[in-house]
């Protein structure tokens, strides 16, 4: 799937990384390694399936709906998304680290990552249910790590292409300086990189997480394989309430969501981003400055410089276990010879590996269905391709101009920023039951309804991006247009839409790959005893999901990451270069 | 100097190192380059940056590296540090060949390159941490070194609180603390104010004069002939494409320098010389400059950086002066420094605007013509200059030949990247943009990437 990055901070780190600085190396490297994923996705469902039989003792959770029981929910469901967060920061070091480090291994982890990227990873939470619950058999821990492997999935990709981007455009002096005074290996990463690469792992860390709330609903109470599994959690408490039709417990959930979402970001994202400034790179000029009530608060107390001191002494410790990696030094004359013979057969053996996958892929499809089925889902992505499209253009209209008014007016902007930020985290699939609720009502059809359920989501990048375009452009050029008399229409056409450009494709990206990944869940929503079920591409995925269709399913999936690569390469990717050549300030 | 008078003032304090370094410079050899060259990859082959450099650093002396911009000096730098491969040639620190980081020296970078996170303190410690120095001695040293360089006080202070002269203090701070035996500096003082580079320069020198210095060499490159003049002990000049050594100077004067002395002057002047001047070929007699009647090509004659603008603002300085003035006196004039000036100048002599005789730039009478022209007169002078320079006119007739008289901008970058680097070819082709477009002898639309010729311009 594509990521959730929002806002100026996410739009500079992230993405020229991912669209701009990859554009011409993107080959048949990419045919591999996503020929590697969709082997590496059809293993594990293997795996899984094999050890399904053991499974089918275990009964259903049933989720207690009270009020009272939400406190209780909203904290495993929190734990839960921290404990994903750590996994994806983790991730995040190793695997950039490994990519930035290794020549051979960048040439097939980074493509990985950016197809991984693409693939929605609501068709990832049925492998990874079978295969976590088969790992802990009997257990709920299995059910708990597959819902924070869907979490992880959502987080993972964007945080470690944003490192990764900042390990290997660190500033030349500092890589000099690193090497110059002899840094062990370990001094480098801790001193020099992470510090560097901080503010842009907050930042992308915080969209990351705000994207997370809706795989956290997603994946509490899912079904695979026609068994409904539930964790304790908001998500699950939501989804019960959802199958009781209980409108006014459903609001609860609703409430306590809203609540979580402020929380979390009042209390640990912006401190976290405050306190993120200390690692800016400019020497002197400071633009805007991030400030939070809360970090300003802790930094009167003492317990910082109390748990400093108590912690420096573990610091040391760890720095001198650290020495065991090594210098921070190049060979000045590396063995050309053996290099040649190292690429060679690591070629050889990543090649192989891949092929033999492929063509156990290729039999094993072929063996139950035949490879005729990639036909429908083909078919099926073409209707949901189409309402992707009715998002997009629909959001651009509505908000494209309500953004560029309040981008324009700062008194706007302070009070809508913050809004629409959180109204992006919010997870729409929350609200799915209302809107579900309307459309029963009114008698809309799922098919044109789907379209909204998508939206829901989806909108609030391109109006958050156009509020941070506008605000981009410069006040000077504005009042020389007025100057000029320069209005209406010519306006628009010379000075606002080219200046929106770069931070709407951002955002347009943004919403498109979400509008992907949502589609799984709008397509098909159930309302108390009514399932409303549109014609697409993500009800065949969620249908294939439920009824534990493998074929089916990882046919739909590899469409899916086609259609969503394809849209990517070919529409977006060009705009993107476009703004960057042309529109870019 | 007020400033220095001022210092005097301040009691010398013990470096805590044990070496002094022995003068003059007839110390051990510690740095040595042979037969060093390095190139990077071009379109065809490898494009040479530096080539046969033989070079020596001993102890007990400051070496100059001094070039245009793209002498390659900071590269031989990087390579006598050991943080860039040379291509072929060898590095040696006290006679053993690097392989890789050269661990007796320290760097100070131009950029301070001082991590924004960590305290003064913290970042002057950084080497000594990564030689897992014990933290309480670590400490000990760090404070020691904060002193000598005068950064008292501001030992928990963070770099974005500091000015420029205070961060390039720190920068110094770090290199000295792990007393490394060359200290290598890389522009410090180009980031820096006059006034600031002036007196940490005065300061340095004082440290060095006075022992108090915990290294034992130190190379400095820098395109500021005063500064290599005032500081060192040996000047070494590169020239360009690709860097080589084109004269060494010794430095016999006495520290502190009067730079109003005429040793002084003349030494100045000398070097100024070298490095405005043509490489030195030898003349036939009879014949004017060898170099002059081969054949320019683009290959041979790059275009310098250098705007239009900025050509007739300083063909406009010199016809004030009569038409003629001394270079070195120019650019302090105007505050410049050889980087600025020297590209203006090449340009005037290519374009055949102006041209170096002796110390003095003279306008030729084209030039002079230039200077008293109107908009449109000095377009059309421009136009009859620029049409004779050779990547201009390769791209005015290629585009002649052409039937729809359009042509890609990959087509010139093609050509012209057996010769330069991506980089190099990039500025060529800016400049010959901006001349052709000021001469309209063509035009290019940035968007198609694509040189038109220029219909209605000046007819050729």
């Amino acid at each position: 799937m594509l990521p959730f990055p929002t806002g100026p901070a996410a739009a500079r780190t992230s993405l020229p990384s991912r669209i701009a600085g990859r554009m011409s190396r993107m080959t048949w490297v990419d045919v591999v390694v996503a020929a590697a994923v969709l082997v590496l996705l059809y293993i594990t469902l293997r795996v899984g399936q094999g050890t399904t039989v053991r499974f089918s003792t275990s009964q259903s959770v049933k989720i207690d709906t009270h009020p009272s029981q939400l406190p209780y929910d909203a904290a495993r469901s929190l734990l839960r998304m921290f404990v994903a967060l750590t996994a994806s920061t983790v991730f995040t070091f190793l695997y950039a680290c490994a990519a930035a480090r290794s020549r051979r291994l960048e040439r097939i982890l980074i493509p990985a990552l950016d197809i991984l990227q693409s693939v929605p990873v609501l068709g990832f939470l049925t492998v990874a249910v079978t295969g976590f619950i088969a790992l802990f058999p009997g257990s709920m821990l299995g059910l708990e790590c597959a819902s924070i492997f869907a979490i992880f999935t959502s987080q993972a990709w964007n945080m470690t292409f944003g490192f990764y981007h900042s390990l290997t455009s660190l500033p030349r002096e500092l890589d000099e300086l690193s090497r110059s005074f002899r840094f062990t290996r370990w001094m480098r990463f801790w001193k020099v990189e992470v510090p560097a690469g901080a503010i842009g792992l907050v930042w992308n860390g915080m969209m990351s997480f705000g994207g997370g709330w809706f795989f956290l609903v997603a994946s509490e109470a899912i079904s695979v394989s026609n068994k409904d599994y539930a964790l304790p959690g908001v998500g699950s408490y939501a989804g019960a309430a959802i199958a009781d039709g209980d409108l006014g417990r459903i609001g609860w959930a609703i409430l306590t969501m809203a609540v979580m979402v402020i929380g979390v970001n009042f209390f640990f994202w912006r401190p976290l981003t405050a306190w993120a400034e200390k690692f800016k790179n400019e020497q002197s000029e400071a633009g805007e400055i991030q400030r939070s009530v809360v970090l300003d608060f802790l930094r009167r107390s003492n317990w910082p410089r109390l748990l400093g001191r108590l912690l420096r002494p573990v610091g040391h410790g760890l720095n001198r276990a650290g020495r065991v990696l090594g210098v921070d030094d190049r060979p000045l004359a590396p063995d050309h010879r053996r290099r040649r013979t190292g690429d060679i057969a690591f070629a050889v053996v990543a090649g192989g590996l891949i092929l033999w996958g492929l063509a156990d892929l290729v039999g094993y499809l072929s063996d139950r269905t035949g490879l005729g089925v990639f036909g429908e889902p083909l078919l099926l992505g073409l209707a949901t391709l189409a309402r992707v499209a009715v998002v997009v253009v629909g959001s651009t209209l509505i908000w494209v101009p309500i953004g560029v008014r309040i981008g324009f007016s700062p008194r706007l902007t302070r009070i809508a920023q913050p809004l629409v930020q959180v109204l992006a985290s919010f997870p729409a699939n929350f609200l799915f039951p209302l809107a579900v609720w309307f459309f029963l009502r009114t008698g809309l059809s799922i098919d044109v309804g789907g379209v909204l359920l998508m939206a829901l989501g989806a909108q609030w990048y391109i109006l958050f991006n156009t509020i941070a375009g506008a605000m981009s452009i410069p006040t000077d050029l504005r009042e020389a247009m007025d100057d000029l008399g320069v209005r209406g229409r010519q306006r628009w056409k010379r000075l606002i839409l080219p200046g929106i450009f770069p931070s709407y494709v951002t955002g347009g990206i943004t919403a498109s790959g979400g509008a992907w990944n949502a589609s799984i869940v709008a397509e098909i929503v159930p309302f108390g005893a009514t399932t409303l079920t549109a014609t697409g591409l993500g009800a065949y995925i969620s249908h294939a999901t439920a009824t534990g269709d493998f074929p089916h399913l990882i046919a739909g999936v590899a469409v899916m990451s086609l259609y969503v690569v394809g849209l990517n390469r070919l529409f977006w990717r060009r705009l993107h270069r476009l703004a960057e050549t042309r529109y870019a300030s | 100097m007020v400033l220095s008078a001022l210092r005097n003032l301040r009691p010398g304090r013990a470096a805590g190192t044990a070496h002094r370094p022995p003068r003059p410079a007839d110390g051990d050899v510690l740095l040595a380059a042979t037969g060093l060259t390095k190139s990077y990859a071009g379109a065809d082959g490898e494009l040479p940056v530096l080539t046969g450099i033989d070079l020596e650093v001993r102890a007990g002396e400051i070496v100059a590296l001094l070039g245009k911009s793209g002498s390659g000096k900071s590269t031989l730098l990087r390579c006598l540090a050991g943080l860039v491969p040379p291509s072929s040639g060898t590095v040696a620190y006290r006679g053993e060949p690097l392989t890789g980081a050269n661990p007796g020296t320290a760097m100070v970078f131009q950029t301070f390159a001082l991590l924004p996170w960590l305290t003064v303190q913290q970042n002057v410690e950084l080497g000594l941490e990564a030689r897992g120095v014990p933290a309480a001695r670590r400490a000990e040293a760090a404070l020691r070194a904060i002193d000598l360089i005068g950064l008292d006080g501001f030992e928990s202070a963070y770099p974005k609180e500091l000015s420029g002269g205070m961060r390039q203090r720190v920068g110094f701070a770090r290199a000295l603390v792990v007393e490394p035996d060359v200290l290598m500096m890389d522009e410090p003082f180009s980031a820096l104010d006059v006034l600031t580079a002036e007196n940490l320069r005065g300061e340095l020198m004082e440290l060095w004069e006075s022992g108090q210095f915990p290294t034992r060499a130190v190379v400095l490159v820098t395109h500021n002939i005063e500064e290599a003049v005032l500081m060192t002990d040996r000047i070494v000049v590169l020239g360009s494409r690709p860097g080589t050594i084109r004269e060494t100077f010794d430095v016999p004067l006495d520290h502190p320098r009067d730079r109003n002395s005429p040793a002084f002057d003349d030494l100045i002047d000398r070097v100024y010389r070298t490095m405005t001047g043509r490489p030195k070929v030898t003349r036939v007699p009879g014949r004017t400059d060898t170099v002059e009647a081969e054949k320019r090509t683009p290959a041979n004659t790059p275009l310098p950086t250098a705007g239009v603008d900025g050509l007739s603002g300083l063909v406009e300085m010199v016809e004030h002066r009569g038409g003629r003035c001394d270079l070195a006196d120019l650019a302090e004039e105007l505050g410049l420094e050889v980087d600025d000036i020297l590209p203006l100048v090449d340009a005037l002599d290519l374009l055949c605007l102006g041209k170096v005789s002796g110390d003095d730039l003279v306008l030729t009478e084209r030039g002079t013509a230039f200077a008293g022209a109107d908009v449109q007169q000095s377009k059309k002078i421009f136009a009859e200059a620029v049409r004779d320079v050779p990547l201009v006119k390769l791209i005015t007739t290629s585009l002649r030949q052409n039937p729809d008289s359009t042509l890609r901008a990959g087509f010139f970058r093609d050509l012209l990247a057996h010769h330069y680097t991506s980089e190099q070819v990039g500025q060529q082709l800016e400049t010959a943009t901006d001349w052709g477009r000021y001469a309209e002898l063509y035009s290019y639309d940035a968007d198609r990437q694509e040189y038109r010729l220029d219909e209605a311009g000046i007819p050729g």
